[in-house]
């Protein structure tokens, strides 16, 4: 039998939602909390995002959709346009090369694998950043700004796990 | 966005066609992004550009969602005003006093210069006006440092406007959209101000380096500047109208000079943009159109308060 418009649509609205929820994290992650040093080393919400698609779902998370992300972040965080859409993309990429090791492994193996590509690219961004600006720019926010997004993936990712089975079970 | 996904019991032939396409793609993804990179660094103005556009059509959802943050944020601020009453209290009886004593100072002075201008037959400097501004995003990240503004050219925002609080000067507004605009925060990597250390009146610049305290560079040889040294706008090079407080020196040694600015970036909330009908530093537009520009501004007082 074939599905009516309804669930069509249904189905195809499902499958925009990581896309979507991530673009949600894009802006709230530049909604000023009035936290004293905070706004420096914000957590990385998007990349959180991006790693946990690719892993779970990457077919409902295109690279394309991966790039406007990263574009979108660049143009509201200041940082130089296509920084971070070449961060995220490389982050992509490495992450659904290696789908076949990651598949079914436990939380904590993707979890350390988040910190493991989350560190290298933190350091390539401060690199590419900084031979961008012709200058060093200071790393300790850098490292700081990686520690929390390392420590903060469990959460998001707990949220996107009760997502998953809620919505996209089907799709 | 056609997220679709691709038939999954795909021919023997076309999978690996599809693939290659995909890696293809990907790999112009990749390219497409470093491109824009050092098309960002060729041609700033047009990434400049881009940015405000794009900023401009979310402006109204950032406006959104970062109302209810302000509101806990003022609540939480009025608690602990609350908590301080008393303390507070006590302080400010001893500040009243120190500043009536200002006040007679002051009225004696503003007198005197009135007199004195006469003599001279001085002419004023223009009266400077605000667009006051909600802060609807601060960029996070270690990269750079700059607030998004609900206030745009709609509202009189002007590109190169100085951005102040009560505290002294937050940054420079870098791009301006119909209903946003983005302001450069004087820490920023970017940041060049033409600033006077007081007492002393020594020239410098104070640059931004992503860091809280922005340091001092190009300071006069033999120039002497302590600890705790003033530091104002100079209003040199146009960008910025002379004494406007910045920040205090907080350190002075070998790597260089630093200074903590009065204004705390996280405890933004209203900005004030402030016309002083001068064209921007480093403008991108040549400076008599930026001028013009402020000119015609002018005969409008009711666009601005």
């Amino acid at each position: 039998m074939k599905p009516s418009l309804w669930q069509r649509l249904d189905i195809l609205v499902r499958k925009l939602t990581p896309f979507l929820l991530t673009l949600a994290l894009v802006l709230l992650n530049v909604i000023p909390l009035h936290i004293p040093g905070f706004s420096r080393v914000v957590p990385l919400l998007p990349l959180m995002a991006i790693y946990h698609w690719a892993v779970y779902r990457s077919e409902l998370f295109p690279a394309y959709a991966v790039f406007i992300i990263g574009l979108l972040h660049d143009v509201f965080t200041g940082a130089p346009i296509g920084v971070n859409a070449l961060m995220f993309l490389l982050v992509y990429g490495v992450v659904v090369s290696q789908h076949r090791f990651l598949f079914g492994k436990s939380f904590s193996v993707i979890w350390i694998g988040f910190g493991l590509v989350a560190g290298a690219a933190s350091a390539l961004t401060w690199v590419l950043v900084s031979m961008w600006n012709f200058a060093v720019i200071e790393p300790s926010a850098v490292y700081i700004q990686f520690l929390l997004t390392f420590g903060l993936f469990p959460g998001l990712a707990w949220i996107f796990m009760r997502w998953q089975r809620a919505f996209l079970r089907q799709v | 966005m056609g997220l679709k996904d691709g038939p999954r019991s795909v021919s023997g032939i076309a999978q690996p066609i599809k693939s290659v396409a995909q890696r293809f793609a990907f790999l112009a993804l990749l390219l497409a992004a470093l491109a824009l990179m050092i098309l960002g660094k060729v041609d700033s103005a047009l990434m400049e550009r881009v940015r405000v556009n794009v900023t401009d059509t979310v402006a109204p959802i950032l406006d959104v969602i970062s109302k209810p943050v302000e509101t806990v944020n003022q609540l939480i601020e009025e608690a602990r005003d609350l908590y301080d009453l008393r303390d507070v209290n006590e302080q400010l009886k001893i500040d009243n006093s120190r500043l009536l004593q200002w006040q007679t100072v002051a009225r004696k002075l503003e007198a005197e210069n009135k007199e004195l201008r006469n003599i001279l037959s001085f002419v004023p400097d223009k009266e400077a006006r605000f667009v006051t501004a909600r802060v609807i995003a601060d960029t996070g990240g270690a990269f750079a440092n700059s607030i998004i503004l609900n206030a745009g050219e709609q509202a009189g925002a002007r590109k190169g406007e100085a951005a102040i609080t009560g505290n002294g000067l937050v940054g420079r507004v870098a791009g301006v959209g119909a209903r946003s605009s983005r302001v450069l925060l004087i820490t920023d990597l970017n940041s060049r101000i033409p600033v006077i250390v007081q007492p002393g009146g020594i020239r410098a610049i104070m640059a931004g380096n992503n860091s809280e305290q922005p340091r001092l560079i190009h300071l006069p040889p033999g120039a002497i500047v302590s600890h705790g040294d003033r530091v104002e706008t100079s209003g040199h090079g146009g960008a910025f109208p002379p004494g406007l407080p910045v920040g205090r020196v907080s350190s002075v040694d070998e790597p260089g000079i630093t200074v903590r600015p009065f204004v705390d970036r996280t405890r933004l909330g209203y900005v004030r943009l402030l016309d002083y009908g001068l064209a921007g530093i480093v403008e991108t537009p040549p400076v008599q159109s930026g001028i013009a520009a402020a000119g015609k501004r002018r005969p409008q007082p009711g666009a601005r308060q």
